[in-house]
């Protein structure tokens, strides 16, 4: 029997495959390797000459790169145990489990560049209502977003807020379908609640957990409209991220050429940074 | 008494056929924006523009968001369809994208937009893809009334690229309450010895900001600062600084470059005359209102224009939304020129010359062209022409949101201020400065050469960073410099040179 012909029912997705996939990463690599400007607009071959500029004379960019993993590793912890914590609280059989699972969702469904312009105001030294409430408490003013250590804070609370209902539903649909039999064993067993959860729920979760924090940060990783709408990667260049970088080279500056060649490098980092976290992460959480 | 009579209704009949109040009836009736000055007749009136027929057509514009710039677009757009039967489309679009929006179709040889907003200084990249302004454009009547100032800016080469819209400069914006109310001149005096008046020098500037920084002078209630600047990255912080060095750097005796040695092109960015600007800028930190840091120009209008700072310099947006009838701070403000110096960098002598300086910034300002791959090319010079017609241009000029400032010699006549209900001191105060400026000998123009937003972006980055404690003032322009030559290799030191003895023949007073 011929089954040749069954490979044209793969052309489709094949096609979407390369349209959408790997003409882009082929086109950036082409890209990364030309001079494109906006004094010389064309594909020229340059050769090398933008990696090696990466790699001996910027150093914001690997600036940017630090900062953002301070950024999204701090992010994500937190995410991590302020989502469990409130999975845990209605998981259990509370009054209005229903009301709290809503509210506790609402942040992730707001427009997020929408709601950093709120958090915007709500932080502004001198107008924001934040300040003006510390004020009344005898607090100074804290300068929330012109303060290059607390400003990166700020970038942390306002994407800790809208991104710990993510984990909180991941992780709240991992214990929903827990089964029950580990924990009547531990129950029966007298197991005290600190006990049940690090011996049985935490390892339990701990697959789910993976999944939730690896998918949060490479989430986390294009930090961009928070820092963009906050803080414009200020004061001085003390919240520029990757991703903000890029963009001010490729979108601002023009240097289309030279842009490509860090979103390149950047994505080859972010795939074997990821991976070994991955690797890592499963070695410390799932014992066999 | 029947020839009496006779000659009285003849002239009142004349005076109505010719007047202009005539059209202003007929007009402004059905375009209230118009209503204090009517149609003005003119190449590009209401009254010219409704007997063009563009049914059928569609002009298609990007502009910058509402309501700077963003706002005047829309509102004659929509005049503009009305009178000729065009539709009009326009986008807005954040300011820091106006650059890229129009740059990617243009460098694809494609025209999504017949016309384009953007700086006066994207000019040298747009330049290429842009249709220069028609003859019969250049020479009307509404044309011929631009400053030389702002001709220069829309022009590259002799050639006008960009049709006249907007005029900017920066200058210093003062609470006139304060700084000539007697009691705190008494107790300016008292505590520190010294004069309160208009700060002739950054020094002064600063040491008044310091003083009147955070506490109550206004007895509202509210605490007030000294000074709210343009201080945010990335947001035309470059622009703030250059106002603040060119007192320091910009000097007469040595012509041949402000950004660059033209000779050499060496950056002179990191010559002590920046550093010193950089150094009063850095103090400057410690009397903006809190979070001042991180204020972009829309913060700074906000600020000064609410009342609560005693300086500001920048465009003219902040003192027009300052003075307009539903500011707290109307006709309680001051115009002057910016700050001078005591001392000037030589770069010749590589010493400093002591004595008085000055030097007004013409900076960049809104600008606007036409797509040379539109097909909708007349058209789209007739709706700019609109755009700027002279009762358009009156009417737009007296809001601050709009960000339409003077660049024709009539709007230096302190009446088209007073009518709109500004003080006639203040008024007068505004059009000398303004028209001081023009006459300066020692003018600062924007850098247009290629790459000029690498340029200006390096410079913003290290200001920055000099700003949030990050790198000394020396250390950071020092940075810029390094960046700045490595731009120069990049674009070819040649290519900028050509471009930028352009804005040198401007600043030395030769074109």
């Amino acid at each position: 029997m011929n089954f040749k012909h069954k490979f044209v029912f793969l052309f489709p997705g094949l096609f979407v495959l390369i349209g959408i996939l790997i003409f882009p990463i082929i086109f950036t690599i082409r890209l990364s390797l030309s001079g494109w400007n906006s004094y010389t607009p064309e594909m020229n071959f340059i050769g090398i000459t933008n990696y090696i500029r990466l790699f001996t004379d910027d150093p914001r960019f690997w600036e940017s790169f630090f900062r953002l993993s301070f950024l999204s590793v701090t992010t994500v912890i937190l995410q991590y145990v302020i989502g469990f914590a409130l999975a845990l609280m209605v998981w259990r059989e509370i009054k209005f489990k229903r009301f709290f699972r809503v509210i506790f969702l609402i942040p992730m469904m707001t427009t997020p560049v929408i709601m950093t312009v709120i958090w915007r105001t709500f932080f502004h030294e001198s107008l924001g209502p934040v300040n003006d409430l510390l004020g009344n408490l005898g607090v100074k003013p804290i300068l929330w977003l012109s303060d290059p250590v607390i400003a990166k804070f700020t970038v942390i609370i306002v994407e800790v807020w809208q991104w710990t209902p993510f984990m909180f539903l991941l992780l709240l649909a991992g214990l929903l379908s827990l089964p029950k039999e580990p924990f009547l064993a531990a129950a029966i067993d007298g197991a005290s609640p600190f006990r049940k959860f690090v011996y049985v729920t935490f390892p339990l979760m701990a697959p789910i957990s993976i999944g939730a924090i690896i998918i949060r940060l490479i989430e986390a990783s294009k930090i961009m409209d928070t820092v963009f709408v906050l803080t414009s990667g200020g004061p001085g260049t003390a919240t520029e991220t990757s991703s903000f970088y890029i963009y001010i080279k490729g979108l601002r500056e023009f240097q289309m050429g030279y842009a490509a060649t860090l979103s390149f490098t950047y994505l080859v980092i972010m795939i074997i940074s990821l991976t070994i976290i991955a690797k890592v992460l499963t070695k410390l959480m799932i014992k066999e | 008494m029947k020839t009496i009579k006779t000659c009285v209704t003849a002239l009142i009949s004349a005076l109505l056929v010719f007047s202009p109040v005539a059209y202003a009836d007929k007009w402004s009736d059905q375009f209230p924006h118009i209503k204090t000055t009517g149609d003005i007749p003119g190449e590009c009136s209401y009254e010219s523009m409704s007997k063009k027929d563009y049914s059928g057509k569609t002009l298609k514009i990007n502009t910058h968001a509402v309501p700077v710039m963003g706002e005047p677009t829309a509102l004659h757009a929509e005049q503009f369809a009305k009178l000729t039967g065009a539709k009009v489309d326009v986008t807005h679009t954040p300011a820091g994208d106006l650059y890229a929006k129009a740059m990617v179709p243009f460098q694809a040889g494609q025209a999504p937009y017949d016309i384009v907003f953007g700086f006066s200084n994207f000019i040298n990249d747009w330049r290429r893809y842009l249709e220069p302004v028609p003859k019969k454009y250049v020479e009307m009547k509404q044309m011929q009334d631009v400053t030389p100032s702002h001709i220069g800016v829309a022009s590259w080469d002799g050639v006008m690229y960009q049709f006249p819209v907007d005029g900017d400069r920066h200058y210093l914006k003062y609470r006139k309450d304060v700084i000539d109310n007697p009691e705190y001149q008494k107790k300016y005096k008292a505590d520190t010895g010294k004069e309160l008046r208009v700060p002739q020098t950054w020094k002064e500037y600063g040491e008044m900001a310091a003083y009147f920084n955070d506490w109550d002078w206004d007895g509202d209630g509210e605490k007030e600062y000294g000074s709210a600047e343009v201080m945010k990255k990335d947001d035309l912080m470059y622009a703030a600084f250059y106002s603040r060095s060119a007192a320091y750097s910009k000097n007469p005796k040595t012509p041949g470059g402000f950004f660059f040695d033209l000779d050499t092109m060496t950056p002179l960015i990191n010559n002590p005359g920046f550093v010193e600007a950089l150094t009063d800028w850095v103090a400057a930190t410690k009397y903006v209102p809190p979070g001042g840091i991180n204020f972009g120009l829309g913060d700074e209008i906000g600020s000064f224009g609410g009342g609560q700072t005693l300086f500001s310099f920048s465009w003219d947006d902040a003192f027009v939304a300052a003075m307009q009838p539903d500011s707290p701070i109307n006709n309680k403000v001051g115009a002057a020129q910016l700050p001078g110096a005591m001392k000037v960098w030589n770069r010749k002598s590589n010493s400093w010359d002591e004595g008085f300086n000055q030097a007004p910034f013409f900076v960049w300002g809104w600008a606007v062209g036409v797509a040379k791959k539109s097909k909708e090319k007349e058209m789209a010079f007739d709706y700019l022409c609109f755009f700027a017609n002279e009762a358009n241009h009156q009417a737009d000029i007296g809001i601050g949101r709009f960000g339409v400032n003077p660049f024709r010699n009539d709007d230096f006549k302190a009446e088209v201020w007073t009518q709109i209900g500004w003080d006639k001191d203040i008024a007068e105060s505004y059009v000398d400065t303004l028209a001081k400026m023009e006459e300066s000998k020692n003018r600062v123009f924007p850098l247009r050469v290629p790459g000029t937003f690498e340029f200006n972006a390096a410079l913003a980055t290290a200001a920055a960073k000099a700003l949030a404690g990050q790198l000394s003032p020396q250390a950071a322009l020092d940075e810029a410099a390094k960046q700045w030559n490595d731009i120069l290799n990049r674009v070819g030191k040649d290519n900028v040179k050509k471009a930028y003895s352009v804005g040198v023949a401007m600043e030395d007073n030769k074109l």
